[in-house]
């Protein structure tokens, strides 16, 4: 990409710090699609449904970041929609509180259920995380039917409309405005809070965890986040349906009312925000047309339109799980790649930790998988700008070792030191936080996001943006140094021309180049490769082994797994070779290749 | 608390457990072999019980009018997915088997019930309604999914559950329905009444469960079963068919869900959506298993029936928070032993 071009992305993102003319759009469609119902031309059976489809979607958008982005399915959102509900209902009726004030109550309340159920329910893994949604979902249900002050099975009835300035908004026009000021905020919010370095985080929790992880990302308060952020969003719809419907009764908030949310965040497209919206209006539109006709059809009354619901859903898994919005995106033009300021100075390697000894140390290193041995009192070391190799046969116990090197997987016995800092047992976060950047052998990449945000995920820990810097864009100018960060790196690889392009639509040799890019984000003192050649053309390589010894010429340490005999002979400044979990041999790329034990165990021995 | 009521309680937690055993046993089977989370396990229980009920009380259970529907919807959708290679003989046998049969049923059961046939009859018909379901809704809903994840199969798994339920609140209606005994009578046995329906339940579902054992452990049939659920490439590579090993598994889970629901119909009244709570105690059970050791469900199941029966005593309103929040201990575990380095997809 020439200066000429960079610069002037640069400038675009100056003039869209002012309005510019697509925003202004957007807010003209915004304001006339909230008044327009006000008027009487809008049948008011319609202002109704738009006003549930509000609701919905609120809760939908919640479920979205939930489920579709933070890959947690939880079927028990209703029960959030029932705490910020309860919440107002009992503050309005029982203690004649505002309901303005309620709302903050309801909030709340909702945010402390979410904390509690959500401390546990973070940490289930795979499909038991589903199943502990739908065990307190139905315990909740128990909970608001049998508790008095809730109003037991009979519900709470008699609760107060909103009022503004003396008016109280009890017609289903003026409730229009509340609900969708209330949608079109949390839609802001979230989308604030997915382009933003906790959104980054998010967005790794579904398919890079370990990724994430080891760049320091602390993934059980990541989906807590989520998982609170999503409940309360379902806490203040609960606040407006209950003053939207005016009585509350338990059945709304079971497992059921939770299938529902769920069949809207899934029927838009489960990781997409406006797919929520299309999903809440189309799920509430059927809702109410097949309640109107489906009790004709069976003569009896009953949730007939379940029927419909669960077939839909079965028919949506079977025939497009993306959801409909991806089709409706498709109609739209892409979004305009990301601006990135032109001239930021690559960042020197870090000062090396303290220590006249080599940067890092193994000693006698063992790793048990059950009955296997994979790493057996393994021992070498890598010095302050050195880079090591390590080779051996598949399941020599390479990967295990970077794995109890970077915390992933800790070794059960022996010393891995950090200068002179044991480094066993800790996290991986703390791990990169001393300065330990990785990539992966099975490439861990997020395909949905763009090669640059892939690697601005690597400088996860040189920045602070939280939740609410996230959602009121206070964390912008931060986030221009991150990127200017993340572009610097990947020219230093030679990417720069990728960067605006998602990471899945890269050949995978150049994937591992980003992930490269990625761990130099983190700007660490020592580089841990796991098969970096592999995939890679010769001039690739070429270029590849370059950059790695334009690292080390700058004082940083690498350590790599790699086949390709070639590419390391002629990198390396000493060899480790593994075998069976065992170091065999160690020493110069010459001394190595005349080992016999070496080339026994690639080529095995003489029958 | 008096050693009269513990030891009546111990009763009715054993009972309940053993239904709860039977179901977890169930679930474990079909997600080994499928990896679907069985939601809808409970609607079988509850269709048989009511139709066990209803054929005894001289009604047309609501069940032989489903059966049909669902018969004529596997059938459907079946030639149209495999509308590539159909043979005349193939439609035959579909339309012979998923339309033909359970219309003869239907009209058979029509004829039967309003004479009010034995109590081995009503048995029988009962389980010739709700048997074919299972493998009806695998076709229907989780045979196109097969290599889908767990997480979209429990998703249909749901879908499936709500649908089903919808059915049958329109073809049982809203009242509950409960059987005769299938023994009377009762003995003493060291200061408490053991009702004989109670001894019923108890053997008959250890019975079925040893039957299973057996099965798994002695028959080829069995054994490729298990090789599907330990590897499925590697049972696909060695010539086991994976879509008729998921309908074997759903069949096998149904019948076993109806002989629950025959076995718990004089126990209580039961209604067209009280299936779902019932599945998800045995769930609870399965769980505690992991959904894959059979041995532990089953005393998972035990569990959940004793503390079901003390919970019922003591905070009779609260029964169900007791039970259902006594499994996130049991997940939290669950959780922490899964692998920590995630797989790769």
């Amino acid at each position: 990409m020439s200066a000429e071009r960079e610069g002037a992305v640069a400038r675009s993102a100056e003039r869209r710090c002012f309005m510019s003319g697509r925003r202004m759009i957007a807010l003209v469609v915004a304001a006339l699609f909230l008044v327009l119902p006000l008027l009487s031309i809008v049948p008011e059976f319609w202002v109704a449904l738009l006003d549930y489809i509000g609701i919905g979607a609120l809760i939908a958008v919640g479920l979205v970041l939930l489920t579709g982005v933070g890959g947690m399915t939880s079927f028990g959102q209703a029960a959030f929609v029932g705490f910020g509900a309860y919440t107002t209902g009992v503050l309005t009726t029982h203690y004649g509180v505002s309901p303005w004030l309620a709302l903050p109550a309801a909030v709340i309340v909702t945010g402390v259920a979410a904390l509690i159920l959500g401390s546990f329910t973070v940490r289930l893994s795979g499909h038991y995380l589903p199943l502990g949604t739908i065990a307190w979902g139905i315990s909740a249900f128990y909970v608001f039917g049998n508790l008095q002050i809730l109003g037991g099975h009979d519900g709470i009835t008699n609760i107060p409309p909103l009022s503004l300035g003396g008016h109280a908004l009890t017609g289903v026009r003026p409730y229009w405005v509340v609900v969708w000021v209330a949608v079109i905020l949390a839609v802001i919010a979230t989308q604030n809070l997915l382009d933003s370095r906790l959104g980054r985080a998010i967005r790794a929790l579904r398919q890079g965890a370990v990724a994430a992880e080891s760049f320091g990302v602390e993934i059980a308060r990541t989906k807590l986040i989520v998982f609170v952020f999503a409940a309360v969003l379902a806490g203040i719809a609960g606040w407006l349906y209950a003053h939207f419907q005016r009585s509350l009764g338990a059945s709304a908030f079971g497992v059921s009312g939770g299938i529902d949310y769920l069949l809207m965040a899934v029927m838009g497209g489960t990781g997409q925000v406006y797919g929520a919206l299309i999903g809440a209006g189309l799920v509430t539109v059927l809702r109410d047309v097949l309640q109107d006709w489906l009790p004709h059809l069976f003569g009896a009354s009953g949730n007939y339109e379940d029927l419909a619901f669960g077939i839909l859903l079965i028919a949506i898994l079977q025939g497009a799980r993306e959801g409909l919005w991806p089709m409706i995106a498709r109609l739209f033009p892409a979004p305009k790649p990301r601006a990135v300021i032109a001239e930021v100075p690559t960042p020197a390697v870090q000062a090396a930790a303290k220590s006249t000894g080599p940067l890092l140390t193994l000693d006698t290193v063992r790793k048990r998988f059950g009955g296997l041995v994979a790493v057996n009192g393994v021992s070498f070391t890598v010095g302050t700008g050195e880079i090591v190799a390590l080779i051996g046969p598949n399941g020599a116990g390479k990967s295990t070792l970077f794995n109890a090197v970077t915390g992933i997987a800790p070794a059960d016995e022996g010393r891995v030191l950090l200068g002179d800092a044991p480094i066993q047992g800790d996290s991986p976060q703390n791990i990169a936080r001393r300065g330990i950047g990785r990539t992966f052998q099975h490439v861990k990449l997020i395909p949905e996001l763009t090669v640059l945000e892939n690697v601005a995920l690597g400088a996860h820990l040189h920045s602070r943006a939280g939740l609410v810097e996230a959602v009121l864009r206070l964390d912008r100018a931060e986030e221009r140094k991150l990127f200017a960060a993340a572009a610097a790196q990947l020219k230093r690889v030679g990417m720069a021309d990728n960067m605006h392009r998602t990471a899945g639509q890269l050949a995978l040799g150049q994937m591992r180049v980003v992930e490269i890019a990625r761990a130099l984000c983190l700007n660490p003192s020592l580089l841990l490769l796991d098969e970096p050649a592999a995939g890679l053309r010769l001039k690739e390589k070429q270029a590849l082994a370059e950059v790695l010894r334009g690292l080390r010429a700058e004082g940083m340490s690498v350590l790599v797994v790699e086949h390709d005999m070639d590419f390391v002979m002629g990198l390396a400044d000493r060899i480790v070779v593994l075998d069976f979990g065992e170091k065999i041999a160690e020493g110069a790329p010459a001394v190595v290749r005349a080992n016999p034990a070496v080339i026994e165990a690639y080529l095995g021995g003489v029958a | 608390m008096d050693p009269i009521i513990i030891l009546s309680l111990v009763q009715d937690g054993l009972v309940n457990g053993a239904i709860y055993a039977l179901l977890a046993v169930a679930l474990v089977l079909v997600f080994a072999v499928t990896r679907v989370i069985l939601i809808p396990q409970g609607e079988f229980v509850a269709f048989a019980a009511l139709s066990f009920a209803q054929i005894q009380q001289g009604l047309k259970p609501g069940t032989a009018g489903l059966l049909v529907a669902l018969g004529i919807i596997a059938c459907a959708l079946d030639l149209i997915r495999d509308r590539r290679m159909l043979t005349i003989k193939l439609i035959a046998r579909r339309l012979i088997l998923d339309i033909a049969l359970p219309v003869i049923l239907y009209f058979a059961v029509a004829w039967l019930a309003p004479k009010q046939p034995g109590m081995a009859v009503a048995i029988i018909l009962t389980l010739l309604l709700v048997a074919p379901m299972g493998p009806f809704l695998y076709r229907i809903a989780f045979r196109p999914l097969a290599d889908a994840s767990i997480l979209v199969l429990l998703i249909a798994a749901l879908g499936v559950h709500l649908a089903l339920t919808v059915l049958g609140l329109g073809y049982f209606g809203p009242e509950g329905f409960r059987a005769d005994p299938l023994i009377d009578g009762s003995i003493e046995l060291g200061g408490t009444v053991i009702q004989a329906q109670q001894i019923i339940v108890v053997g008959v579902s250890l019975v079925v469960m040893l039957g299973l054992y057996v099965f798994f452990e002695r028959t080829l049939y069995g054994k490729a079963l298990r090789a599907v659920a330990v590897n499925r490439t590697g049972a696909r590579l060695v010539g086991i068919p994976i879509n008729l090993s998921g309908q074997t598994a759903f069949a096998l889970a149904t019948v076993i869900g109806a002989i629950s629901g025959i076995l718990i119909a004089p126990v209580t009244m039961l209604y067209y959506d009280s299936g779902f709570l019932i599945s998800l105690k045995g769930f609870v059970a399965a769980i505690t298993g992991g959904l894959s050791n059979y041995l532990l469900a089953v005393a998972g199941a035990f569990g959940v029936g004793l503390v079901q029966a003390f919970a019922a005593f003591w905070t009779s309103n609260y029964m169900e928070v007791v039970v259902f929040m006594l499994i996130v201990p049991v997940l939290v575990l669950r959780s922490l032993r899964a692998s920590t380095v995630e797989d790769e997809e």
